[in-house]
């Protein structure tokens, strides 16, 4: 069964067709051979649409767009635009007379602009609640195809061919893996969903997993048909009810179906999947500790090889990937290796998933292609900076990723190139942070998160990462020395190279990054015992401008340590003695009047 | 969940991700199902969805009306809810001062 991306559905009406919809038909298709759009767009006759009078009429589905008075002139500009590049046309559309649309389109607005949802297809069109409705999109097709008629080899190949890398972080190409698993010898192979996302600030799988959990099942079922998997597991955080009841739903649908079990699609292939709720660590990401959790031993990395290709869940062979490459599986499988890989940059193939969150105007789940620069995201899809602030940096990766600054804005975004800016791609997490942020301050608190976190089998890490923190947090209180600098770089090599799972591999990277980028706050911090952005409490202090503040008592009133006093219709003032530095008063004076130094 | 399956002149999806909910969608769906119980209205079908995208912005809705796209409405209010039923669904006038965008996004 074919499908299309577009239906351009014209009018074949005896008015239309008398003023020529017939000729152009013929040069709707003419254009569409000529951009080789030929299999992605479907020219459809319909009948009389009833608005004669400004035929030949033609309405574009599914973006609803209707098009008027067409002429064979207008169809290469049409096409090129609208079908090509996804402007639609203004001056053919159809404009009531007395009542023109105040409302922008989708696409005018720069938050969807940018964004090409291949994961995310069905987000906030489907009722996740609803098998029928994920069939109704095209869902479960690919499946069909792969189970009537594509071999084992013929899937994995596609996969390879369309460049698919692993969306959990470490961008290990996916076909490679399957293709790794499925040559192990042994009758029973595992396939796993890895959902165990912990980044903070990042909620890509949980999204996903929400709007369109099908989506993961068809992947794993394609994925388990190639590398001859019988099981799968879903692991997944238990803090994400929301998605664990959509899977579950989802599951039982499946089933109901026949799309798990036994003899699926009367092909002969069982396949099943079951849930296993993570208690939510961190460590569990790394597939070795998420093997060690699912099989109920503590999650602890343990040494690779053998990877868990080779031996994995119980030591069976094992594919792990994560929710948003499983979700990506059946749009490759579907329309083809060659249609994937013409998307993205020449190592990172296809769309990312980003959850952009932080000092941005619209916070939200964006789905671009790769090679997208970090300009585009903050600025066009972002919105920009609200409160008129200043940009500072851009912390990608969570805490294994770091922070890029503004002078790499124009950076395009793929795993190469964000690991040559010392961060990662990671799974997606992008904070934007802005002027009033201290670096110094974000590097302390990944160093918090990641010293809780580890699960500390390697001393590097277990040791490492909490005396990063305590030298960090000294830095902070202003009792930093010139020469923790050159430690903390040799100790950040030292966790790097004496850990044995990404976690404490990558856990020096907030740190070095804002080193790298941000030196001189450090440096304000420990000669100057000032804090730039204002952030760290031990180094500041809050003042009132007498010569602005008019009196309103507004900081007197609110502040919770009684630390502003005055007379009525006099310049307030700040007790540096009984001040806790909340910044309530300057959050709440109207007249910038509350300083901090 | 799904109130008056099958065919209906309009379609209104609340946007039920965990943002959404946490947004307030729970109070937007009641509101909605409040505006379809009086007078009772039979051919509108009311649904859920996941996530739209811009969490910033929600609780956020879209209401399709049989044949035109689809309007997305963003920073939703009881109140707000009440006049885009009124208005949009019942009557085919998009509120404009509530709308976000009109059409869908680029897939695939």
């Amino acid at each position: 069964m074919k499908s299309y991306r577009t239906h351009l559905m014209l009018c074949a009406g005896t008015g239309c067709v008398s003023n020529g919809s017939y000729r152009i038909k013929a040069a709707l298709e003419r254009e569409l051979v000529k951009h080789s759009l030929q299999d992605e767009i479907a020219v459809v006759m319909t009948g009389c649409n009833g608005f004669c009078a400004q035929g030949p009429v033609m309405t574009v589905l599914p973006d609803g767009i209707f098009y008027q008075l067409l002429t064979e002139q207008d169809i290469p500009h049409l096409v090129e635009e609208h079908i090509l590049k996804g402007r639609p046309v203004q001056r053919l559309m159809y404009t009531p007379p007395a009542e023109k649309s105040p409302v922008p389109k989708m696409s005018d607005i720069g938050f969807f602009q940018k964004q090409r949802l291949i994961a995310l297809r069905n987000r906030g069109l489907i009722d996740p609640e609803k098998i029928e409705e994920y069939i109704g999109r095209g869902g479960y097709q690919a499946l069909a195809k792969a189970l009537t008629s594509m071999s084992r080899e013929e899937i994995i190949q596609e996969m390879k061919a369309s460049g698919l890398r692993g969306r959990g972080g470490a961008g290990f190409p996916t076909g490679l893996k399957w293709e790794l698993t499925a040559k192990q010898p042994g009758q029973e192979k595992f396939i796993v969903c890895n959902g165990d996302e912990g980044d903070p600030g990042a909620f890509m799988d949980r999204s996903i997993v929400e709007s369109d959990p099908h989506s993961v099942l068809e992947g794993m079922l394609i994925g388990a048909k190639a590398i001859g998997a019988s099981h799968g597991f879903v692991y997944i955080r238990q803090e994400y009810p929301l998605a664990l009841e959509r899977l579950n739903l989802a599951l039982g649908q499946a089933r109901d179906y026949g799309l798990l079990g036994t003899d699926i699609l009367g092909t002969g292939f069982n396949f099943d999947i079951s849930i296993h709720r993570g208690a939510g660590a961190f460590v569990c990401g790394e597939e070795t500790s998420l093997i060690g959790s699912l099989e109920g031993r503590p999650p602890e990395p343990r040494i690779r090889p053998p990877f868990p290709a080779e031996s994995g869940v119980w030591g069976k062979p094992t594919c792990i990937n994560n929710v948003e490459t499983w979700a990506t599986v059946p749009e490759i499988i579907d329309r083809g290796a060659a249609w994937f890989s013409k998307i993205g940059t020449e190592t990172s193939k296809g769309t990312k998933v980003f959850s952009l969150v932080g000092k941005v105007k619209n916070t939200g789940l964006v789905e671009v292609p790769m090679g997208i620069t970090l300009r585009e995201m903050v600025y066009d899809i972002g919105g920009g900076i609200p409160g008129d602030r200043e940009f500072k940096a851009v912390q990608t990766g969570g805490p294994s990723g770091g922070c890029i600054p503004a002078s790499l804005l124009d950076l395009p975004i793929d795993y190469e190139r964000l690991t040559e800016a010392g961060s990662i791609m990671g799974s997606g997490g992008m904070i934007v942070l802005d002027e009033d942020t201290c670096m110094v301050d974000v590097a302390r608190y990944f160093l918090d998160f990641l010293r809780d976190e580890s699960c500390g089998k390697c001393t590097a890490c277990r040791e490492g990462v909490d005396v990063m923190y305590q030298i960090v947090s000294d830095i902070c209180a202003g009792k930093g020395k010139e020469e923790h600098l050159p430690l903390l770089e040799e100790l950040g090599q030292a966790v790097k190279d004496g850990s044995m799972c990404a976690l404490g591999g990558t856990a020096p990277n907030p740190l070095m990054s804002t080193l790298r980028y941000f030196r001189e706050e450090y440096e304000a911090h420990i000669r100057e015992h000032r804090c730039p952005a204002g952030v760290c409490k031990a180094l500041i202090t809050y003042r009132i401008d007498p010569a602005k503040c008019k009196a309103c008592l507004v900081c007197n009133k609110n502040c919770p340590a009684e630390a502003i006093s005055g007379e009525k219709k006099k310049p307030q003032k700040i007790d540096p003695e009984k001040c806790v530095k909340c910044g309530v008063c300057r959050d709440m004076c109207k007249f910038e009047a509350v300083t901090v130094q | 969940m799904s109130l008056r399956e099958g065919a209906g002149h309009a379609k209104v999806t609340v946007h039920m991700g965990t943002c959404g909910i946490a947004a307030g969608a729970r109070k937007i769906m009641s509101a909605l199902i409040r505006c379809m119980d009086d007078p009772a209205v039979m051919d509108v079908i009311v649904t859920t969805s996941g996530c739209a995208g811009l969490c910033s912005r929600e609780p956020m809705m879209t209401v399709e009306i049989a044949g035109k796209a689809p309007v997305k409405y963003a920073d939703l209010t009881e109140d707000k809810v009440k006049r885009i039923f009124a208005e949009h669904v019942l009557q085919g006038k998009i509120v404009a001062d509530c709308a976000l965008a009109i059409g869908s996004e680029q897939t695939l």
